[in-house]
């Protein structure tokens, strides 16, 4: 009786796992974000488990549908790393120089923008208005790229 | 964000007002980040890239259909209107922590 190739099996759904798994869980701590060490751990096993699957494949006793298959998975696990690491190294790093961006020591920039409320509101009135009852001790500025 | 949400208690108790800026209108604001979302803190609209362009953070057509956004960045002011601290991520996935910031707000007069 033939015996199912797991490892071929278990490497590509691994690769699966390792690539969405940062996005669906990993990315809410931020010492399983900023490096994804765990996703790379993760790949590397499944990498390991696809190429013992792909090993198994390639002896001359297994079918050529084996071998076209476990091409294949392998091909698919490799294609989801490198789409993992250029989505977190490449188009991570994407991002404008920003070299006019006001530094310590300046001067920050004033502004009137819209509240929830459609209310305008500066950053001096930022800077004034109480916070906890006491004049603020400081504005913290967080600017991302928006919700859609 | 979240992390952010988490700690504003924190940050209010050290004074600190915490004002999250973004191309956003002020309805997806308050339908998304405050209702759905449940942050409490302060989000502002700059649908124009005002302020976005004047911080020279604008991130050209990275948004929804092509639009320009902000890149992701903070910066912590004192009531004075200068710049004490701030971070440009070099990576999108990689953030300031809210930690930090606490550390560094503390250390304002």
């Amino acid at each position: 009786m033939k015996r199912l190739n797991w490892k071929i099996w278990a490497g590509l759904v691994l690769s699966l796992v390792a690539g969405l798994s940062y996005e669906f869980v990993f990315i809410r701590w931020p010492i399983t974000r900023d490096f994804p060490w765990v996703n790379l751990i993760l790949f590397a096993a499944a990498m390991v488990l696809l190429f013992l699957g792909l090993r198994r494949a390639f002896k001359p006793d297994k079918r050529i549908v084996a071998k076209i298959f476990s091409s294949l998975a392998a091909a698919l696990g490799v294609l989801l790393l490198a789409g993992f690491l250029f989505a977190i190294f490449v188009f991570g790093r994407w991002l404008p120089a920003s070299a006019a961006a006001p530094q310590v020591g300046q001067k920050a920039p004033e502004f009137t923008l819209t509240d929830p409320n459609n209310k305008p509101v500066t950053l001096r009135q930022l800077l004034t208005e109480p916070v906890n009852n006491k004049p603020p001790k400081g504005v913290l500025l967080i600017f991302y790229r928006g919700y859609w | 964000m979240r992390g952010v949400e988490n700690n504003l208690p924190a940050l209010s108790e050290a004074g600190i007002r915490t004002v999250a800026i973004s191309v956003d209108s002020p309805e997806i604001n308050r339908e998304y980040m405050l209702q759905k979302a449940g942050y409490t803190f302060t989000f502002l609209s700059d649908p124009k890239l005002e302020a976005i362009r004047r911080y020279d953070l604008v991130h050209a057509g990275q948004g929804e259909k092509g639009a320009d956004v902000a890149r992701p960045a903070e910066f912590l002011i004192d009531p004075s209107g200068t710049v004490r601290w701030r971070m440009m991520t070099e990576n999108l996935f990689r953030r300031a922590r809210p930690e930090q910031i606490l550390e560094i707000a503390k250390s304002l007069q």
